[in-house]
């Protein structure tokens, strides 16, 4: 026999709720069981109507990231017998909510869009110039800012974010960072000017809770604060060259 | 028609009560308003001094009150903490490398203790010649 754990949820629904409320659900669970096959057993068992989003159940999709007890995560990675005092789960902080457990990310893309996540090259190597050769050095200054899956929890980390969402946010500009330092690169002048702003690199008070929370140890905080190097570097470099 | 209403929740001026890394964050934050208010006292007693010897004397017996000896070391505490807490987040700034290997992170926390320790050293030796 199956223990049994006392889930809460925070319920939104637009069409009746006036705001969120909490909802509790008797779950069985085993040791294996994920947050996210607890919520497919109160979606199948329990309450059909319940929202949430899902996609590969194996962290690398961004899909299922939630509030676990107030701390932002993926379902899918998270386990129930973590939490033998049950859990609260609610829809991942510092984002709209558009129902239940899913929110609002539209924010968030723009951001991803706005830094120009791809390789930028004028001149890009031709087929006849081979591969392209890249030092164990060269990947590693952007290999561990590349395995970001965008699944917004260091949005809900980060209360910068949250006060005022004009910030560019951790994920974008660990992302920003990553196409920055790639050696087949040369789009970082462009880039430079999102880094520059009041709500670039210097937006960020550096908190360090979105690398806490980063499922893939991307440690978007890091990237913030060499973004801060170079941006001052490049303040520097602009002093010697009015009028560009 | 859409039934799209998102809901947008607010952050309340108590956010960083909810969750202890954002508390530890705000102590440490806090500490720059405390260093602020101890080196305008410092600079009081700099000025007490420009006055002569027994303005700087009343400015020291002021400052020997069980509640200012408080407040310095309070001061003292925050400090460290902040110290301390913003060494081990220091290696964050860094891209170090020697050659092809990233210089590892407890070598930059070891060199900020190291610096504190020399800097407050030689303070010392300037306070005691």
């Amino acid at each position: 026999m199956a223990d049994v754990m006392k889930i809460d949820i925070l319920r939104y629904r637009p069409e009746t709720d006036q705001e969120p409320v909490w909802q509790s659900y008797d779950v069985p669970y085993t040791r294996e069981m994920s947050v996210l096959e607890a919520l497919a057993y109160i979606k199948d068992e329990l309450d059909p109507t319940l929202s949430y989003r899902w996609s590969c159940r194996m962290a690398i999709c961004g899909s299922c990231g939630m509030m676990v007890n107030g701390i932002p995560k993926l379902g899918c990675k998270t386990f129930l017998r973590d939490y033998p005092e049950g859990m609260k789960i609610e829809a991942l902080a510092n984002f709209p909510i558009e129902r239940d457990l899913v929110v609002d990310m539209s924010d968030f893309i723009a951001k991803l869009e706005a830094i120009k996540p791809y390789i930028i090259n004028d001149q890009p190597a031709s087929l006849e110039d081979g591969c392209h050769n890249q030092s164990p050095k060269q990947l590693a200054q952007y290999k561990q800012f590349s395995m970001c899956i965008n699944c917004g929890l260091c949005y809900a980390a980060c209360p910068q974010y949250g006060l005022d969402n004009s910030f560019t946010g951790p994920a974008a500009l660990a992302l920003l960072h990553r196409y920055n330092q790639d050696s087949r690169d040369k789009g970082k002048a462009e880039r430079m000017k999102i880094v520059n702003a009041e709500e670039g690199a210097w937006g960020c008070t550096f908190v360090g809770y979105c690398s806490q929370v980063c499922p893939k140890d991307v440690d978007p905080a890091a990237a913030i604060q060499l973004g801060k190097v170079e941006s001052a570097k490049d303040y520097v470099i602009a002093m010697f060259k009015p009028g560009e | 028609m859409s039934k799209r209403k998102p809901y947008v929740r607010k952050m309340g001026a108590t956010w960083w009560l909810k969750n202890t890394f954002h508390t530890k964050y705000i102590i440490r934050e806090g500490s720059s308003l405390v260093i602020a208010i101890y080196s305008f006292v410092l600079l009081f007693g700099l000025f007490r001094l420009s006055q002569g010897a027994a303005a700087f004397n009343s400015w020291l017996e002021v400052m020997s009150h069980p509640a200012w000896l408080l407040f310095h070391l309070l001061s003292l505490v925050w400090t460290l903490y902040h110290s301390v807490t913003w060494f081990n987040l220091a290696p964050k700034a860094a891209n170090l490398w020697i050659g092809q290997k990233r210089i590892p992170d407890n070598w930059i926390v070891t060199g900020m203790y190291a610096a504190l320790a020399l800097i407050s050293l030689a303070g010392l030796v300037l306070v005691l010649i």
